[in-house]
């Protein structure tokens, strides 16, 4: 599997990430070392075997449908970077 | 002058002394600031613990009882566990400045029980490492030697209860992240069960493998530590039902034990010589002290690895998408044109190190349309796999042994800049999170380096109790 330019240019807009020119030929290097190195496991015969997708063989934990509080509006806002009365702000997104 | 060795002793103490909370966090606090340069501290809550320790002693004189069971226990907790009204940051920028809104569940349970929680360990950015060094608030540094790491990624945790800065403290284990380091400092690393711990306010990093861990000075104290964070919790559908037992009164040392150990572990050529050699004389002590101890193979022990990334970091990539700069953490300064794709990309971009962004990158490729059978299920897999072979190992032995890593604390610096080579300090330990069973590093050994290492063991799921009396019962035969 060989990294390219435009594979970490693409991966890097899917994972809302960005870097310098010197940044990414630095992430090619390294994804390309990292990407290679799990590459093992095409060794390893899997035919048949069903991906293994959950650790505790827990079913369904259920409780009573009971109302409580949770995080009050207040609490939910406190660590926000830019917030007015009771929104979170973020640069305008419907265009005209 | 005050000195710790284990908790029951601490809490005899306390009983005799009237000011005994007020004395031990003073000590505690002596010896933090004496140790600053270890840098294993982001922030010590001096004037509270201190404030806390007042009422401990308080309730004593006044004769309110059943005291807790962590009654005066002073307490650290890595910069992942979030305590309410405290910053918790997972050694990150892009949260350096968050306050927590709630109590993880393990708090709660500590504090109910009257522990004193003392501050907050550095570790690596978002649990993310093997040495400690990927903080954003710089290296955490071996006790034993400040020139080597103390491992990670709860190196600041580890480091706290080694150079005596606290009695326990609680960090997190991915892949390794409790037990390599309490190898590399020498005390005890405990990653139970996975699920047999809330992860509730804990900050995730891949959660199918995320489990609370417990740093200690002997196992009894671990013991104790886990019967009180253990067990189920509303707040974590997967928190284990299963019954906590009173593990601290239950364990018992004159049991035999039938112990497997990994041929293709202990001939690693990556493995340390002594380190092997050391391993091998102590199985002959424990075929001595009546347990019988076989090899088996495992030829897949160098596939673990390779599944373990593609799995967290797929993982990782998920969980971590919700630092956005939007609800909370970082958010970088914007142009009057930035819109919220460019809000997002530069808050993530400044506010992440390199190796999470890494790690994010990688998580990104393997869950990637095109890419996701390849290298996702694939290792999702090859999990299955390993799973259905431990289970099968359990059938026939109690537990396996194997080392904790294949090396003594390394230099800081060295192996910063190949992220493969750190990648394989954690062969030994990812196995226990790929398969969800609880793991231990006990410390046993000092290698003639002067540097202290364990040797870990690894129970089936939920068998905590077996786990830690094997564990104390070689802790006795070393001595």
């Amino acid at each position: 599997m060989e990294v390219n330019d435009i594979m970490i240019e693409n991966l890097a807009h899917l994972a809302r990430l960005q870097f310098t020119d010197l940044g990414k030929n630095e992430f090619k290097t390294d994804l390309q070392r990292m990407i290679t190195f799990v590459e093992q496991l095409k060794e390893v015969d899997t035919t048949n075997v069903k991906p293994l997708l959950h650790l505790s063989d827990t079913v369904n934990v259920l409780r009573e449908d009971v109302l409580v509080e949770s995080i009050s509006q207040e609490l939910a806002l406190k660590n926000a970077p830019k917030k007015d009365n009771n929104f979170f702000l973020v640069p305008k997104v419907i265009k005209k | 002058m005050f000195s710790f060795t284990s908790i029951e002793i601490y809490q005899q103490f306390l009983l005799a002394n009237q000011d005994g909370c007020k004395i031990a966090v003073n000590h505690y606090l002596s010896v933090i600031e004496a140790n600053k340069q270890l840098n294993a501290f982001l922030e010590v809550y001096a004037q509270e613990a201190l404030a806390q320790a007042a009422d401990l002693d308080a309730k004593r004189a006044a004769g309110n009882r059943p005291l807790g069971k962590l009654h005066g226990v002073i307490v650290a907790l890595k910069d992942v566990i979030c305590y309410k009204d405290h910053k918790v940051s997972a050694s990150s920028h892009i949260l350096e400045n968050y306050l927590s809104i709630y109590n993880a569940t393990v708090v709660e349970k500590l504090l109910a029980e009257d522990a004193i929680i003392i501050g907050r360990n550095n570790c690596d950015e978002f649990a993310m490492g093997s040495s400690n060094e990927n903080s954003a608030f710089g290296a955490v540094k071996n006790a034993f030697d400040e020139t080597r790491v103390p491992g990670g990624s709860s190196g600041g945790s580890a480091v706290a209860v080694q150079a005596g800065m606290c009695m326990i403290s609680l960090g997190s284990d991915t892949g390794g992240s409790v037990r390599q380091p309490a190898d590399f400092c020498g005390i005890v690393g405990l990653k139970p069960t996975y699920g047999r711990i809330s992860r509730y306010g804990l900050i995730a990093y891949a959660s199918s493998f995320d489990q609370i861990g417990i740093f200690a000075a002997n196992i009894d104290d671990a013991a104790l530590a886990l019967e009180i964070i253990a067990g189920n919790d509303a707040y974590d559908s997967t928190a284990s039902q299963q019954i906590v037992p009173n593990y601290s009164t239950q364990l018992q040392s004159n049991k035999k034990y039938k112990i497997a150990y990994f041929t293709e572990a202990l001939s690693n050529p990556a493995l340390d010589k002594e380190i092997a050699a050391s391993i091998r004389l102590f199985i002959e002590q424990l075929k001595a002290d009546g347990h019988e101890v076989e090899p088996v193979t495992f030829e897949l022990l160098n596939y673990i690895v390779p599944v373990y990334y593609v799995l967290t970091t797929a993982e990782a990539s998920s969980n971590l998408s919700r630092f956005d700069g939007v609800k909370y953490g970082y958010r970088a300064p914007l142009t009057a044109t930035d819109d919220l794709t460019e809000m997002y990309k530069k808050s993530r971009s400044q506010g992440f190190g390199k190796e999470v962004q890494r790690r994010i990158m990688l998580g990104t490729f393997v869950l990637s349309a095109g890419y996701y059978d390849a290298y996702f299920t694939k290792a999702q897999q090859v999990r299955r796999i390993l799973s259905d072979t431990t289970t099968t190992i359990f059938k026939q032995f109690d537990a396996i042994i194997m080392p904790t890593v294949p090396t003594t604390a390394f230099k800081i610096g060295e192996k910063s800049t190949d992220p493969i080579e750190m990648f394989l300090a954690d062969i030994y330990t990812v196995f226990a999170n790929l398969v969800g069973i609880p793991a231990i590093s006990v410390p046993l050994f000092k290698h003639s380096n002067g540097l202290p290492f364990g040797l870990q063991v690894l129970c089936s799921h939920f068998n905590e109790l077996s786990l830690l009396s094997l564990s104390k019962r070689m802790l006795e035969l070393k001595k």
